[in-house]
C-alpha cells in the first residue's frame, strides 16, 4: 500500500486528492483566433482583435487544437465525445478581457479515461480520468514592475488549454508524483503540450482533504492553485493533509477553501473561501456552434498515433529482453528513448541499455549536457557495444574507448584502429606471454600448486599488465587453468 | 422561484451593474416577473427529451492552424485609456 496514513489521537487519517491540469495546447495559432501562440513575443505583438475582445469580433474554433485534445485524449484511453458545445464562464478580471473564458461545461470533448501509474513499491495504480475539456488561456498580468498599477501581456490571451480534470483517486504524494510525471511522458510523447511545469505550459492545482479510515463521505477539501513542479505538488498536497489533521485533532471544522502553496516556506496559505468563486454563471456560448465530430476524422486522428511509453516499455521488455525497470528509465522521455533505439538497432540492447544508464548518463550528468549536447552519437555508442560483444575490444579498453569518445566525439572503431587497442585473441601469443610470466615467477608457481589457488588473480594481472591491458580476460583464464593445474 | 434582495445584490455585484438603493425593490420585482414568464416553460412536459445545445444542428467549421492576424500592438493599444511599455496598465490588481 502507498496510501498515506495520518496518525490521529483516536484514529488514522486518509488522504484523498484529485487534481486538475492545465496543459497548453501545441499549435501554431491560438484556440478561438488566428493569432501566433509564439512564446517569448514581444509585449502584445501575438494579440488579434478577437484575443482583447473588440466589439463584433468573433471566435472561430481552431482544428489542430480539437486534433491535439483528441490525441490527448486517446492516450488517456478515455471516452471521445462525438458531441461537445461551448460554454461561457462568467467572471471579472482584467486578464480576461471579454468578461467570461470560452470554456466548455456540460459537453465536453473527452469523457472517462483511465491512467495506470507505477509505484515505488512496483505495484501499479489506476487513476480515473473525470473529463478533458478545451478552452482559452487567459492573459499575463506582470505585478512587480510597477507599484501602483499593474501590466498585462495579451500574447498568451487565447493560447489554447486542455483542462484534465482526475477522480479523487490519490490517496498519498507519491502517486501525485507519479501521476504528473506520467502525463508529462504522455504529453510530450503525444507532442500535444510540452509539459514544462516551471514555464507554466502545464499547471497544477490539487484538491486535498482527509477523513478517518473507514468513513465513506468525503469531507470538505482545499484546493492549491497553481503548483509549478511535481515536487513542490508532492510537498504541497502532504503539508496540507497534516494542516487538516492537526484542524480536526484540535477540534475545529474545514471549509472549502482555495490556497496558494509557497515552495520556499513548503506551507501552503489561504486565499480565499469559495463562495463567489462558484459564481461563474455558464452558459451555451452563442458564437460556437457545438463541435460534431465524424467517425473519419476521429479514425484519422487514432491512424496517426504515436507509440506511447506504455507501449514502448513494454515491446522494450518483450522484443528487445531489457528488465521493466530499465524499460522504465529509458522511455520515460521520448528523447532518451529513441536515442536508446537508434543505439541499440542491430547491437545487443541489454547491453546497450547498461552502458546508456550507466556511464553515458553520468558522463552527460558530470559535463552538465543535456541528451542533444551529448558528444557521443547514438550510433557511436552501439558500435562501441559491438566492438565488446565481438571481442574486438574488451571490457576495460571499452571504458577508455569511452573517455576518449566523451572528449572527442570520435567513431569508436576509428579510436581502438589508431590507437592499437585491439585486444589479443590470438592464443599463441597469450600463451608466449603467460609461459614467460610463469618462467620469471617460479614462487608463485610453487605457492599456486601447493593450494594457494587465490594466486590467480594475480597471475591474470601480469598477464594484462604484460599486454598493455589488451588480452582477452577469458581465453587468458582458459591457458592459465590449463598451465598451472 | 422568486427572488429576494439580497439575490438582486449579489448579481448586480457580479455583473458590476451599480443598482442604486431606492431601485432595487422595482429590479426585484422585475428579475420576479422575467421568472414567472419563463416559468411558463416548466408547463412542458420534457421527460425523456434530450437537451437541446443548439437550434443549428451543423458542426462547427473549424479553422486551419495558420497565424494570419497579430503584430499590431500600437492598434491593439490605440484605445486603452492606460499603457505603458507597451503593456496594457491597469489599476494594480492584488493577488
Amino acid at each position: 500500500m502507498s496510501a498515506l496514513i495520518l496518525k490521529g489521537k483516536n484514529n488514522d487519517w486518509e488522504m484523498i486528492c484529485g487534481l486538475e491540469i492545465h496543459c497548453q495546447i501545441i499549435s501554431k495559432s491560438k484556440i478561438y483566433s488566428p493569432s501566433s501562440t509564439a512564446y517569448g513575443s514581444d509585449v502584445n505583438e501575438n494579440v488579434s482583435f478577437i484575443d482583447v475582445a473588440m466589439p463584433g469580433m468573433l471566435p472561430s474554433l481552431n482544428k489542430e487544437c480539437v486534433r491535439q485534445a483528441l490525441k490527448t485524449g486517446i492516450a488517456l484511453n478515455a471516452k471521445v465525445n462525438k458531441y461537445s458545445a461551448f460554454a461561457r464562464k462568467n467572471y471579472f478580471y482584467a486578464d480576461l478581457p471579454q468578461g467570461y473564458q470560452i470554456t466548455q461545461d456540460k459537453f465536453p470533448i473527452i469523457g472517462e479515461g483511465v491512467v495506470k501509474i507505477e509505484l515505488e513499491n512496483g505495484e501499479t495504480k489506476e487513476i480515473g480520468i473525470e473529463r478533458l475539456h478545451i478552452e482559452q488561456d487567459t492573459a499575463k498580468s506582470i505585478h512587480d514592475i510597477s507599484p501602483t498599477k499593474t501590466f498585462i501581456d495579451f500574447n498568451r490571451a487565447g493560447v489554447g488549454l486542455m483542462e484534465l480534470v482526475t477522480k479523487p483517486d490519490f490517496r498519498s504524494p507519491e502517486e501525485v508524483g507519479a501521476f504528473l510525471r506520467k502525463l508529462r511522458s504522455i504529453v510530450r510523447y503525444l507532442g500535444t503540450c510540452d509539459g514544462n511545469m516551471d514555464e507554466g505550459s502545464m499547471r497544477c492545482d490539487a484538491s486535498v482533504s482527509i477523513r478517518p479510515v473507514g468513513e465513506k463521505e468525503f469531507r470538505p477539501r482545499a484546493e492549491i492553485k497553481n503548483v509549478n513542479s511535481v515536487k513542490f505538488a508532492c510537498q504541497a498536497v502532504e503539508y496540507e493533509a497534516n494542516r487538516q489533521l492537526e484542524i480536526y485533532e484540535s477540534g475545529g471544522s474545514m471549509e472549502q477553501e482555495s490556497r496558494q502553496f509557497d515552495p520556499v516556506s513548503g506551507e501552503t496559505k489561504f486565499m480565499r473561501k469559495k463562495e463567489y468563486a462558484h459564481e461563474y454563471r455558464y452558459f451555451p456560448e452563442p458564437d460556437l456552434l457545438p463541435l460534431v465530430l465524424t467517425d473519419e476524422f476521429i479514425a484519422e486522428i487514432k491512424a496517426d498515433m504515436v507509440e506511447l511509453p506504455d507501449e514502448k516499455k513494454e515491446r522494450f521488455v518483450k522484443e528487445l529482453g531489457l528488465t521493466p525497470y530499465d524499460a522504465k528509465v529509458i522511455c520515460e522521455n521520448k528523447e532518451t528513448a529513441e536515442f536508446f533505439e537508434k543505439a541499440a538497432k542491430g547491437h545487443d540492447a541489454k547491453k546497450v541499455a547498461n552502458w546508456l544508464m550507466g556511464d553515458f548518463f553520468a558522463m552527460l550528468n558530470e559535463k552538465k549536457l543535456t541528451l542533444e549536447q551529448s558528444p557521443i552519437s547514438a550510433e557511436n555508442l552501439g558500435e562501441l557495444v559491438e566492438l565488446v560483444t565481438s571481442n574486438v575490444i574488451n571490457g576495460k579498453t571499452a571504458k577508455d574507448v569511452f573517455e576518449i569518445m566523451a572528449e572527442t566525439g570520435e567513431n569508436p572503431s576509428k579510436i581502438v584502429e589508431e590507437k592499437g587497442l585491439k585486444q589479443v585473441t590470438d592464443t599463441g601469443a597469450i600463451e608466449k606471454i603467460i609461459d614467460e610470466i610463469i618462467a620469471s615467477n617460479p614462487d608463485n608457481v610453487a605457492s599456486y600448486k601447493a593450494g594457494k589457488t587465490n594466486l590467480m588473480g594475480w597471475f591474470v594481472g601480469q598477464v594484462m599488465k604484460a599486454s598493455h591491458g589488451k588480452a582477452n580476460p577469458t581465453l587468458v583464464n582458459q591457458i592459465l587453468v590449463q598451465r598451472l593445474d | 422561484m422568486a427572488v429576494d434582495v439580497d439575490t438582486v445584490k449579489k448579481i448586480a455585484f457580479l455583473s458590476r451593474l451599480k443598482i442604486e438603493d431606492d431601485s432595487i425593490e422595482a429590479t426585484r420585482e422585475e428579475f420576479n416577473k422575467i421568472i414567472q414568464w419563463v416559468d411558463q416553460l416548466k408547463e412542458v412536459d420534457t421527460d425523456n427529451v434530450e437537451q437541446l445545445i443548439s437550434v443549428n444542428e451543423n458542426s462547427i467549421q473549424l479553422r486551419e492552424d495558420e497565424v494570419t492576424q497579430g503584430q499590431c500592438s500600437k492598434d491593439i493599444l490605440a484605445n486603452a485609456p492606460m499603457k505603458e511599455y507597451g503593456y496594457f496598465a491597469v489599476p494594480k490588481v492584488v493577488e
